[in-house]
């Protein structure tokens, strides 16, 4: 039996590791954004990249994201294989235009002639205290938009994995860093291939039988520690960890409803117009007859996102999630 | 400590040398746009050249006039002309070589027809087929631009990268003085400059953006004058005159090419006919002034030129009329046959791999139309 050396690391970690062996690996692979360079990044997921592969791999650009994406898309017109940092995720709008109009479209435009192999790196959501600005859950504008995958790690492995499932990938592709993730650890190998996960799949992160809770990046954390509070309620919770919004996994999702019956989306985005009323709908259109309860959703509230010293009462909470829980209809059970 | 409590201690000190990053004058445009026809400088422009240019001129408005054509008989759903602009769109694509890239806008299909494109592929865009009906690569053509400006960061990361490989690649990117107003002029200028990417900015002033005059576009003393504030030339041209066009632009892609830098050039020029077919341009603007830039057409003042130094007679305007009539029926003709459509396309390429959620609407829509089939008896497909 071979026994592999775990270590801990932080997702941050793990997302450097990603970006040096993705460069190591593939010369045409370009790191580009504000303070990537000589600074590392703000989050420092850059460090020591420049140093490294040199500065016109990894480039300090001027501060300006539609320019920022927008030369990303000519360099990628040229062969090259940019990985763009927006710095955060409300500094990500001035590029929506180049994102919406040219990076999700091009492929499609030119009949696949043009694909664009663009990684987009968004450090989103809250839960840091950040100042306004800093703390938007900004992924249903990305899930709206045809042509573009979005995926959004919650683990230190899936963060590696994603990353550089994304880089490999010949379409755009928009990473959303939940940024309070950012310095949880975990033991991880790094040297273990399996740890590249394919775009596209859910994962089950917590087996249980008496309802799902479906969630993904920054709110995977906060189902578990909800799931393991529940047991005292009596409730076996599941937890399905999206980490790819688009494509979607209907499959796995669907499957842990069909067991459990029932289901709760939990997430940091408002819930109007936000990705919970999409994965409620495909949930009860593709498993109404197992459903024994409606689909509820736990979201962040329909406010621009609060103050710092107000978050807390924002964002979805145990207590929340554990409230939801109990109206999914026990009392037609017994 | 503060100041306060150092007082008497504090000994105030000049602030660090400054002086400009560069120097300001070199970079500024002359005081009249550059021409070349009916100065002395003409002597000693190439006749070959002229030539050519008169040639590409003449087939270049018989395009415009057959693409409008074709938007009143129903087979282009609109077209943006570029009639009066010919010198620009021309002198564009010629001062490029063929390992470089041109982006145009969506007004400038006839850069890329002299470019070498297919004008049917060139007008899938605006007959409504398909969005690029070309492969981009093939004659180093970005898919025509309609978002204003967009394109240009496109054309500086593309130079930008072409420079990385050490590859001898300049980038040629179009935009309109609408488009200048726009926060992507700004950044790809900027981005340009900072990089000293290989690319040359082609604006043409044609006066318009649709209705609105350019004087509530920008205070600027000329478009050209921008440049002066990212560090990079700005040029001047007569945008009619299809020599000095030619000229200028020649000059800004050499210099690129030979690691100078980026260059704005702003091309004085008209819109002569409406922004579409679908706009009325008598709403905005009189037709003296339209008058005033006929006086002044490209093709006009080129076969003066030619006329002048007896480099073309009336036999050998004919002749290049002519061929601009069978270009025309060429295209014509084709045009005239319906497109072939597979509505299955609108899947096949959204993503290298459909997603699941994908097959499956393409699944449902290959099911109406096998229902629509079935109640037109099989016509359809």
């Amino acid at each position: 039996m071979i026994t592999v050396a775990l270590k801990p690391a932080t997702m941050a970690q793990a997302l450097t590791r990603a970006l040096r062996d993705a460069m190591a690996a593939d010369p045409t692979v370009h790191v580009m954004g504000e303070d990537v360079g000589t600074l590392g990044g703000v989050f420092r997921v850059t460090d020591g990249l420049a140093k490294e592969f040199g500065e016109d791999r990894c480039t300090d650009t001027p501060l300006a994201e539609a320019g920022i994406l927008g030369t990303a898309v000519g360099m990628a017109m040229y062969g090259l294989r940019p990985v763009v940092e927006m710095q955060f995720d409300a500094f990500a709008y001035p590029a929506f235009e180049q994102l919406i109009s040219h990076v999700a479209k091009m492929r499609n435009r030119t009949r696949g002639a043009m694909p664009l192999p663009i990684t987009i790196r968004v450090p989103y959501g809250g839960g840091i205290g950040g100042v306004e600005h800093h703390s938007d859950a900004s992924e249903a504008y990305y899930m709206a938009t045809p042509g573009l995958h979005v995926v959004t790690p919650a683990t230190v492995a899936d963060a590696y994995g994603l990353l550089r499932a994304a880089i490999a990938s010949d379409d755009p592709v928009v990473v959303l860093e939940p940024k309070r993730l950012y310095w949880s650890k975990d033991s991880w190998n790094p040297d273990d291939p399996q740890t590249v996960e394919p775009v596209g799949r859910a994962v089950v992160r917590r087996s249980g039988r008496s309802a799902t809770l479906i969630t993904y990046g920054p709110s995977v954390p906060v189902c578990l520690e909800a799931a393991e509070a529940a047991r005292e309620e009596g409730w076996d919770l599941e937890v399905v960890d999206l980490r790819s919004l688009v494509p979607f996994d209907d499959e796995t999702v669907s499957a842990s409803v069909r067991r459990t019956g029932r289901a709760v989306v939990v997430h940091e985005s408002g819930g109007f117009g936000g990705p919970g009323g999409e994965i409620a709908a495909r949930v009860t259109e593709r498993c109404f007859h197992h459903l024994e309860a409606p689909v509820l959703r736990v979201a962040g509230f329909d406010i621009p996102y609060p103050p710092p010293m107000l978050e807390r009462h924002h964002l979805p909470g145990v207590d929340r999630i554990l409230d939801a829980v109990g109206r999914l209809q026990w009392e037609a059970e017994s | 400590m503060t100041v306060m409590e150092q007082r008497g201690a504090y000994r105030p000190s000049p602030p660090p040398a400054w002086q400009p990053r560069t120097d300001p004058a070199p970079l500024l445009p002359d005081a009249q746009p550059h021409r070349v026809l009916g100065t002395e400088a003409a002597a000693q422009a190439d006749p070959a050249l002229l030539l050519r240019l008169h040639a590409e001129l003449v087939r270049g408005r018989r395009y415009n006039t057959q693409a409008t054509a074709l938007t009143k008989q129903g087979r282009l759903a609109v077209y943006p002309s570029s009639t009066g602009q010919e010198a620009c769109e021309v002198a564009a694509a010629l001062a490029l070589q063929d390992r470089d890239w041109l982006f145009p806008s969506y007004r400038d299909t006839l850069a890329a027809v002299a470019r070498g494109l297919d004008p049917v592929q060139a007008l899938t865009l605006l007959r409504g087929d398909w969005h690029t009906g070309y492969d981009p690569r093939e004659h180093r053509v970005a898919p025509l631009c309609t978002p204003l400006a967009t394109q240009l960061p496109h054309a500086v990361g593309l130079a930008h990268a072409a420079r990385l490989k050490g590859d001898d690649v300049v980038a040629l990117a179009m935009v309109g003085d609408g488009g200048t107003s726009e926060g992507d002029f700004h950044e790809a200028l900027n981005f340009a400059a900072v990089w000293q990417a290989p690319v040359v900015f082609l604006v043409q002033n044609n006066g318009f953006a649709i209705s609105v005059p350019l004087a509530k576009q920008t205070a600027a003393p000329s478009l050209a004058h921008k440049a002066v504030g990212y560090g990079m030339p700005g040029r001047l041209v007569d945008g009619n005159d299809a020599a000095a066009v030619h000229e200028v632009l020649t000059a800004a892609v050499q210099r690129a090419r030979e690691g100078g830098g980026p260059t704005l050039v702003e091309a004085i020029t008209y819109r002569v006919d409406a922004h579409t077919n679908a706009d009325d341009a008598t709403r905005y603007r009189g037709d003296a002034e339209v008058e005033t830039w006929r006086g002044h057409d490209p093709i006009a003042l080129l076969e003066h030129e030619l006329t002048e130094r007896g480099l073309i007679d009336e036999a050998g305007i004919e002749a290049v009329r002519q061929d601009a009539e069978e270009f025309a029926a060429g295209l014509r003709a084709r045009m005239n046959q319906d497109p072939v459509l597979d509505p299955m396309d609108l899947f096949a390429h959204v993503y290298a791999e459909p997603t699941p959620q994908l097959r499956e609407q393409q699944a449902q829509l290959r099911a109406e139309l096998e229902a629509e089939d079935d109640s037109h008896g099989g016509a359809h497909r």
